[in-house]
């Protein structure tokens, strides 16, 4: 009769089929860690967390745990996301629609105008506050800044070495988490400002 | 990641005809326009808006006809009470200063620094660039609205901003407040005034009738004190205004009543 030999690696097991086996222990305090933190989680924080809770893991080890659970996931409604603060837990987006009903709409919508403050700041940083109004043609009211602020999309990276030293503006990583963004490269290209008619959008107009 | 592009327009479309051109009998209704202007970010996105319904290429701006339609939409604008910000003012000054300008006799236009329209146009394709991309970035996937994080973390309750930091004097001072509180509930009197302008009347009217002429100051009453000179004032003033009396000055300043003949 055979039995299974099972010799025990740091946190692997090799069972008769030869195959490595993360064990499973590790991966499910990843799971935990990642359900418990209710915010995105770096692989050295959950590194750390795991250490100091008697659990030895390596990062490639604590990465593949997680390429593990999104296989555990796939017939699930969440997945994990990397996104710029690390790795977040979060509901397929086919689901957001009976999310929404749940809920009242707690976040404000953000109007036109914020949005081309936002995203002048995201593509141009480091921005002052005058840069921005130079663009959009109208004076960017205190209430946007501090809005941004408040929501931690931006914030001050320094001053310019100018009279009156205007503070300088940069976006965080919290506004990429928000769009479930790992790099601030993965926005949309900026268009180039084009000189020939045909690209321009008001020679498509009706 | 589909999302609509926002570039293409679609025709409109009533009652499965659709519409490539704006109907002449098409009845806009007066709150449609107020709609349309609060959704302007700015004079260049209103200017944006101006050249596309003209339909025509940025780059051959025709700025006599959109400032006299921007100028319109500002004039409606404050018709309508909107609270306009200063800039889009600033905007009409420009765009008349650049219409003015087109107006003086120029050699050529070849050089785009002579052009006078050159700056706003480069403003105008810097903004359009933005105002695209955040378009774009206002349609991507957005935390809490189209997509939902899954947590078992317990939210934090935000009571923290509440506490209001005391110390014990402000304690001592608030509770000292209270109890000297009763003192000022006493209740006062209101008294009629001592004086008044009618006796006074009477009395002067007394005074002359046993003599013609007396002076001011020998009419007052010292422990009166200021009240009584002002008093007595009104009244001769009172009596002076009916022609019971004559005001005279002397050389040296001094004031006398004098009887005249309606006594």
């Amino acid at each position: 009769m055979l039995s299974l030999f099972k010799i025990r690696v740091k946190n692997y097991s090799l069972n008769l089929q030869g195959e490595h086996e993360l064990d499973i222990n590790l991966i499910n305090s990843i799971e935990a860690l990642l359900f418990g933190a209710g915010r995105p989680i770096r692989l050295s924080e959950m590194k750390n967390i795991l250490e100091n809770n008697g659990i030895e893991a390596n990062l490639s080890e604590i990465k593949k745990s997680l390429f593990s659970l999104e296989e555990r996931y796939s017939n699930t409604a969440i997945e994990i996301q990397d996104v710029a603060s690390g790795y977040r837990i979060q509901i397929k987006q086919e689901h957001s629609p009976c999310l929404s009903s749940l809920w009242d709409d707690k976040k404000p919508r953000i109007s036109k105008a914020l949005m081309e403050t936002i995203s002048i700041i995201a593509y141009k940083q480091p921005v002052t506050r005058g840069d921005i109004e130079d663009i959009r043609g109208v004076t960017v009211s205190t209430r946007s800044i501090r809005f941004l602020l408040e929501r931690n999309w931006v914030k001050v990276s320094g001053y310019r070495d100018v009279p009156g030293r205007p503070a300088l503006y940069v976006t965080t990583k919290d506004f990429l988490d928000d769009l479930n963004l790992k790099n601030i490269s993965e926005l949309p290209d900026l268009p180039e400002i084009n000189e020939t008619a045909e690209n321009d959008i008001f020679s498509q107009a009706v | 990641m589909q999302y609509n592009n926002l570039a293409q327009l679609e025709l409109p479309t009533v009652m499965g005809h659709q519409y490539e051109e704006m109907p002449d009998d098409l009845f806009i209704p007066p709150n449609a326009l107020e709609i349309c202007l609060e959704t302007f970010s700015g004079p260049l996105d209103l200017l944006l808006y101006l050249i596309k319904k003209e339909n025509i290429n940025i780059l051959d701006l025709d700025v006599s006809k959109i400032t006299d339609q921007y100028l319109e939409y500002i004039e409606l604008m404050d018709n309508l009470k909107f609270d306009l910000a200063a800039d889009y003012l600033v905007m009409a000054a420009t765009l008349a200063e650049i219409k003015s300008r087109l107006m003086l006799p120029v050699e050529s236009f070849d050089e785009e620094e002579d052009d006078p329209r050159s700056a706003l146009i480069k403003r105008l394709q810097e903004y359009q660039r933005f105002k695209n991309v955040s378009e774009k970035v206002a349609l991507l996937p957005r935390i809490d609205r189209d997509f939902f994080a899954a947590s078992a973390k317990l939210p934090t309750l935000d009571d923290q901003d509440n506490k209001i930091m005391i110390t014990k004097e402000e304690i001592y001072s608030q509770i000292n407040e209270v109890i000297n509180r009763p003192n000022y509930k006493a209740n006062h009197q209101i008294d009629f005034e001592e004086l008044s302008t009618k006796e006074r009347i009477q009395m002067i009217l007394d005074i002359l009738s046993r003599t013609n002429l007396i002076s001011f100051s020998k009419t007052l009453v010292k422990p009166e004190g200021r009240k009584g000179v002002v008093v007595t004032l009104l009244a001769s003033l009172e009596l002076a205004k009916d022609g019971y009396v004559e005001l005279i000055q002397n050389k040296s300043e001094e004031l006398f009543i004098k009887s005249s003949r309606r006594a």
